[in-house]
């Protein structure tokens, strides 16, 4: 009977209370229609963007004069073209890849970045902590569309200068989160207990922190997704992002413009692909939270 | 409560400052020697010189800052390079077109999203409710400069019933109250309105099933309180939250505008941004950008000390 013995006995009781954490979360999940329908649909468009060069049909730059602006369900041309007779099914395809990817990508630094530093801040506390949450206070009192634009605006149009502008709204989000939920691990009974039994606190964050903060910051960090998505895309209609005649959902949205009242049906396409995708990361983001049982 | 709101109000100072420096720094990231941006291309190298005297940039950030600040104080933002205008006015006549567009889409969002955030919340689980997330759910989640394109192609393209663009019939300087200038704010303004509807009203189910929950209303139903008297104690307590998350939601409106107003041509704040981003009118950019963020940051103060005002449970704390 010793500390090896106990400390077997502690591995053995909680993979047995992980386990049953996740059975019951992929339990709760797999009881929610809205949810696994989300994830379907997100899961397909995702499949579909990444066998974009399998599945378009034509080639994203390859323009025609004579063939602009063609309805939806032209023959050879099932979505039509756009206002450069390139093929819009090809396009969005090509598109949803950058979009995608402009969308996810500063949602993914934020949410390393933003968690190492709200971690930090809700743990040592003292003066690290409001050197950090003063900070980030700061960039609380500029609206988030706002600080986007104003950012990526003074930077300059482009793909890199867009994302991080991006990164830099949702970082201090996710520190407030983070922040938030390991101060109120770290004034749990257990921690002191820990602390007592001589731990570190490489090994308190380690073992008994981070395994309890990272679901909750995960959980809002997808929230983040589906308003990224909206913005990334935004930039880009705006002509902050993308530079054409890359093909971008945004970016064809803002050249499409012009073509509202000719052809009103294409002119909407490319949005409808970024509603579609945002809708269903958010409610995906739900049905996670309520799953995970996290609270908001 | 005195001393919370005196508090309060001198955090807001320093967050002001912080404001104003993040401003005055939008200059210095952007790419290039912000002289470029000012002189001709071609100018010879004694009137770049001057350029840079006139304007401080000789000096070092900490002091050109102060200088900055200082004329900011005063009312003084620089002129913009394009017009040659003072930025402050150019600011002034913008903002009051965006602050008359967020309004309008606040009143908008605000009601629908309370109207059917109370339903919802009150009959968990009803079609109500099912509706009520179901919009709220979209209205968050969708792209609304994509929304502003779809409602033109409705209601102008098809149905001819409104203008598409723009802020009346003549110049946007005489603005009027009558059905020829308001019709050009109800495309923007309903667009604008469904993301705080879609909050407001997941606020608002949130907190009456909260409410209804606790254990005090089913006191107040066992004594026999009507269903009135009842929703009166929902509202006091759902109040002072609601009302925070709408001040919050009406400084986003302002800040956010930029899309809907590139969408519609609505002559306020977010068009001004977007001339002045693709003329590199950094003065412009920079006078509006703290404009609006010094806007949220009074916004903020002001939700904050009324919340504070309406909550006996905060005063206390």
């Amino acid at each position: 009977m010793s500390a090896t013995h106990a400390a077997a006995a502690l591995a053995v009781a909680e993979g047995r209370r992980s386990r049953g954490y996740w059975q019951g979360v992929a339990r709760r999940l797999s009881r929610d229609p809205v949810t696994l329908a989300c994830g379907a649909i997100l899961l397909l468009m995702a499949l579909a963007l990444l066998l974009a060069p399998l599945l378009a049909p034509h080639d994203p730059y390859q323009t025609s004069m004579i063939r602009r602006l063609r309805p939806i369900g032209f023959p050879n041309h099932p979505l039509g073209t756009d206002e450069l007779g390139r093929d819009m099914l090809t396009r969005l395809l090509y598109g949803g890849r950058l979009s995608w990817f402009l969308g996810i990508t500063p949602v993914l630094i934020a949410f390393v970045v933003g968690g190492t530093l709200g971690v930090l801040a809700g743990f040592a506390g003292g003066w690290l902590n409001m050197a950090i949450m003063r900070t980030t206070d700061v960039f609380y009192a500029f609206p988030s569309v706002l600080l986007a634009v104003a950012v990526s605006g003074a930077l300059g149009p482009g793909v890199s200068n867009a994302m991080l502008a991006l990164t830099l709204v949702f970082v201090p989000q996710i520190i407030r989160v983070a922040e938030s939920t390991t101060t109120a691990v770290r004034n749990l009974d257990y921690v002191d207990a820990a602390r007592a039994t001589g731990a570190g606190p490489l090994t308190i964050v380690r073992v008994h922190v981070l395994p309890n903060v990272l679901g909750p910051i995960f959980v809002y960090a997808t929230s983040l997704i589906s308003v990224s998505m909206i913005l990334a895309s935004g930039l880009s209609f705006l002509g902050l992002g993308t530079r054409p005649p890359e093909p971008e959902w945004g970016l064809m949205l803002n050249t499409l413009r012009t073509a509202i009242y000719s052809q009103p049906m294409l002119a909407v396409l490319p949005g409808l692909c970024i509603f579609v995708t945002s809708i269903c990361f958010n409610l995906l983001s739900d049905g996670l939270r309520s799953a995970m049982d996290v609270r908001a | 409560m005195w001393l919370y709101a005196l508090r309060r109000v001198l955090y807001a100072v320093p967050i002001a400052l912080a404001v104003s420096l993040v401003c005055f720094l939008l200059v210095h990231i952007a790419p290039g020697d912000p002289v470029s941006a000012i002189a001709p291309a071609d100018a010879p190298a004694e009137v770049v010189a001057q350029i840079r005297r006139d304007y401080g940039l000789d000096k070092s950030l900490p002091e050109q800052f102060g200088v900055w600040l200082l004329r900011a104080l005063q009312g003084d933002l620089g002129r913009s390079l394009g017009t040659g205008r003072p930025v402050l006015a150019e600011v002034r006549a913008a903002v009051g077109n965006t602050l008359m567009l967020a309004l309008f889409a606040a009143a908008i969002g605000f009601t629908l999203g309370t109207l059917l955030g109370a339903v919802a919340g009150a009959l968990r689980g009803s079609w109500v409710d099912k509706l009520a997330v179901g919009l709220a759910a979209a209205g968050v989640s969708v792209p609304h400069y994509w929304l502003g394109m779809v409602l033109v192609v409705l209601f102008s393209v098809m149905l001819g019933a409104l203008p598409a663009m723009g802020a009346g019939p003549g110049s946007s300087a005489d603005w009027a109250f009558d059905w020829a200038h308001l019709q050009f704010l109800v495309l923007p303004a309903v667009t604008l309105s469904v993301i705080p509807m879609g909050i407001v009203t997941r606020t608002v189910r949130g907190a009456v099933a909260e409410i209804l929950g606790q254990d005090f209303v089913t006191t107040l139903r066992g004594k026999g309180l009507r269903r009135m008297g009842i929703a009166w104690h929902v509202v006091k307590n759902a109040a002072p939250g609601v009302l925070a998350v709408m001040g919050l939601q009406l400084g986003y409106l302002m800040g956010g505008s930029i899309l809907v107003e590139t969408v519609f041509s609505w002559p306020g704040t977010g068009l001004l941004l977007n001339s002045a981003i693709f003329q590199r009118d950094i003065p412009v950019l920079q006078g509006t950008i703290l404009v609006l963020a010094l806007f949220f940051v009074a916004l903020n103060l002001a939700v904050d000390l009324l919340q504070t005002a309406l909550d006996p449970r905060i005063r206390r704390a």
